[in-house]
């Protein structure tokens, strides 16, 4: 039965084949003329039909995009507020800080996560009008090290720590680290520095706080999510690096809090701008976190802070939404998650390692969200 | 078909002429747009790629193919450094795998005994399809712990000292990328020599023996040069994977933005640099220099290709001019 009896259907294959090149076509050649043009069109309502007959519980799907850092709070954040909510669901791709502002400024997401705030400049380029940036959650950068028989006893001095990642002390048994640790039997080896090898928040806040203590490492090196490392080695994700670390005697490198908590590495004592040898804990970030309470998106860095108890290497990841919403069901839908994240939300994310945000933050993340109008021009937060 | 009732049970000779020949241009048609498509799709797929790399070459210039600096924080972006990563790990990759490639291979379709064959083809065929990722994995947990104890001091000592062997032995690095590609083309190398030294004339080879030439005779002048186009060929694809794998490499090769001054050192790809940073890449012209190593690494795997067709062309001549009598 293959005859040549159907010439009509044939010819409508045909056609539909042509028109799946066309489309093809114009998919592939639409990024490089404008993405803007893809538009706004993820605002997506009312995925259930039944939804609508509770006006309190408008039924909605909120996407966002943006930072891996999040990614295990939100998947469990949001699946914990998809429990009493059932009329929501958010969908959050981890795809990195830099995507996840590409596709918030091309208007693709709802909302973008990211562990760098933006810059005015860069926020000058959505498409969306202007952007609010809010705080949501918190973490902290522990330096790990694998020297047998030495557990978590290492301590190290800001100016030492650079020296290590600028390659100026290369063996374990160099007379500082001999001084700090007068304890510690530091064997005759050489120091093998990691570093994280993909580009990523945890890197920018470590970067940020070297800078911060070392002139040398701020005009070398400098602060940014990829580095040109002076030495070492590097490895993908924390659990790369800590894989690495774990696996090679003599090295050192640095972990986010959480990865460092739950995975029981020892971490280094640092010593904080206050003169006071801290350990990387819940408590200490948080001390650290508090010690500024006058956070904003273009004053964002906690690192070195002045608290007494402060662990010195800590940072907040943000999310960014538009001030103006084009839909006000889903803009409510939105703050109103955001809201919930940054405040009863932020006790799942303990229990997976990150720092609660402090009270004076989830207040600044509330008055920010109080920005955020529908088209209409009321607010949207009913707080 | 004498049940259709769509189609005429005893029609004129022309009508079924003019349905075929409907039949037959749409037909043609249909092909047509599907080529059409896939030559579109490609120039849209360079054009878009040379589109967004264009603000790094116009930033830059020359210097970004001649620069060993690699620094997204102060915007200076030279990417020589992962060129030369990705050819030092093809070469070592290559290094390895073509001798014993076809040596495995020649052993597959000329000297092992039937049953063998078919396991060891069976089992070559399998390696090929182990995804990268996996061969990632095993590089980085098992391979490199016992290079960094067995492979790295074995080969510092029969180098003696000499600068390639300088530097810290992590098993991890430019040595490790080499061999983990080394493992993951074979199976491309193995299979595709196999079937050009098989497909070898049996007259050829019988000839050569009655002619009173030892086994090993026959192998070395006449198998192995008369399969040698198709050899070239196996080559050519093995290459092409080790030019291009990301992941497995990513893994294991170190990821540091330095001409390796050693085969111990860590280093940097094309492809892995691309893998590494391009989420994050948020900093002015990062994201574009990283479209445009993408360029770089298309137009080295090109060049590439180019070279070994003209090899194959130029061998593939010779060996027609020569014949293959070169007892």
């Amino acid at each position: 039965m293959t005859g040549h009896r159907n010439p009509t259907r044939r010819r409508a294959v045909g056609a539909a084949v042509a028109a799946t090149a066309l489309s093809l076509v114009v998919v592939a050649t639409a990024p490089l003329t404008a993405s803007a043009a893809v538009g706004r069109k993820s605002t997506t309502t009312a995925a259930d039909p039944y939804a609508n007959t509770d006006l309190h519980a408008p039924a909605a799907t909120l996407t966002g995009a943006g930072s891996t850092f999040d990614q295990p709070f939100f998947t469990r954040a949001f699946y914990v507020y998809h429990q009493t909510d059932p009329g929501l669901t958010v969908n959050y791709a981890s795809i990195g800080s830099g995507g996840g502002i590409a596709q918030f400024q091309a208007g693709t997401v709802n909302f973008g996560a990211t562990d760098v705030p933006m810059v005015a400049t860069d926020l000058a380029k959505d498409t969306g009008g202007p952007a609010l940036q809010v705080p949501i959650d918190l973490g902290g950068v522990a330096i790990s090290y694998h020297l047998p028989g030495v557990g978590s006893a290492l301590h190290l001095t800001p100016s030492v720590l650079a020296a290590i990642f600028l390659g100026n002390i290369t063996m374990w048994n160099n007379s500082a680290l001999k001084k700090l640790n007068p304890k510690i039997n530091l064997p005759n080896q050489p120091i093998t520095v990691v570093h994280r090898s993909d580009g990523s928040g945890t890197s920018y806040i470590f970067s940020n706080y070297l800078s911060d203590v070392s002139p040398t490492w701020l005009s070398k090196v400098g602060t940014g999510k990829s580095l040109n490392w002076p030495v070492g080695i590097g490895e993908k994700g924390n659990e790369g690096v800590a894989g690495f670390i774990s696996g090679t005697p003599y090295t050192i490198g640095y972990v986010e809090l959480a990865y460092a908590l739950q995975n029981n590495f020892p971490a280094a004592w640092l010593l904080n701008k206050r003169g006071n040898y801290v350990k990387p804990t819940f408590d200490s970030v948080a001390a650290a976190a508090a010690s500024k309470p006058n956070l904003s998106a273009t004053n964002f860095p906690i690192v070195n802070s002045n608290g007494a108890n402060a662990y010195p290497i800590s940072g907040y990841s943000w999310v960014l939404v538009y001030q103006q919403q084009k839909d006000a069901t889903t803009g409510t839908a939105l703050v109103d998650v955001l809201d919930w994240l940054s405040h009863a939300g932020q006790k799942p994310a303990k229990a997976l390692g990150y720092v609660p945000l402090p009270p004076n933050i989830q207040q600044l993340a509330r008055t920010t969200l109080l920005k955020v109008v529908g088209p209409d021009g009321t607010v949207l937060l009913k707080k | 078909m004498s049940s259709s009732p769509s189609v005429p049970r005893s029609g004129t000779a022309t009508g079924v002429r003019r349905v075929l020949a409907v039949s037959d241009r749409t037909y043609r048609g249909g092909l047509g747009i599907a080529a059409t498509l896939f030559v579109i799709l490609l120039i849209a797929f360079v054009t878009s790629l040379a589109i967004k790399a264009s603000p790094a070459f116009a930033h830059f210039g020359i210097g970004f193919i001649t620069g060993t600096t690699w620094d997204p924080v102060h915007a200076h972006l030279g990417a020589l450094t992962f060129i030369v990563g990705t050819l030092e790990t093809t070469l070592i990759a290559m290094v390895l795998a073509v001798p014993i490639g076809i040596g495995t291979a020649l052993m597959l379709s000329h000297l092992a005994p039937l049953r063998l064959r078919m396991a060891l083809g069976t089992a070559v065929e399998l390696l090929a399809a182990v995804p990268s990722v996996v061969y990632g994995l095993w590089g980085l947990l098992v391979v490199a712990p016992w290079v960094r104890v067995h492979v790295d001091p074995f080969i510092a000592a029969l180098f003696g000292h000499t600068s390639i062997v300088g530097g810290a032995q992590l098993g991890i690095g430019l040595l490790l990328a080499g061999i983990v590609l080394f493992v993951m083309v074979l199976p491309t190398m193995v299979a595709i020599s196999r079937d050009v030294l098989a497909a070898v004339p049996t007259e050829v080879i019988e000839a050569a023996l009655a002619l009173g030439a030892t086994r090993w005779a026959v192998l070395r002048r006449v198998v192995v040069p008369t399969a040698r186009t198709g050899i070239l060929g196996a080559s050519t694809l093995a290459m092409g994977r080790a030019l291009g794998e990301t992941i497995a490499v990513t893994m294991v090769i170190g990821n540091t933005d330095r001409i390796p001054s050693s085969l111990f050192a860590p280093a940097q790809t094309m492809a892995s640099v691309i893998a590494n940073e391009f989420t994050e890449a948020t900093e002015p012209y990062h994201l574009s220099a990283l479209i445009a190593v993408a360029v770089i690494l298309l137009a080295v795997a090109v060049l590439v290709n180019v070279v070994a067709r003209l090899l194959v062309r130029s061998v593939s001549r010779q060996q027609s001019a020569v014949g293959i009598g070169v007892l």
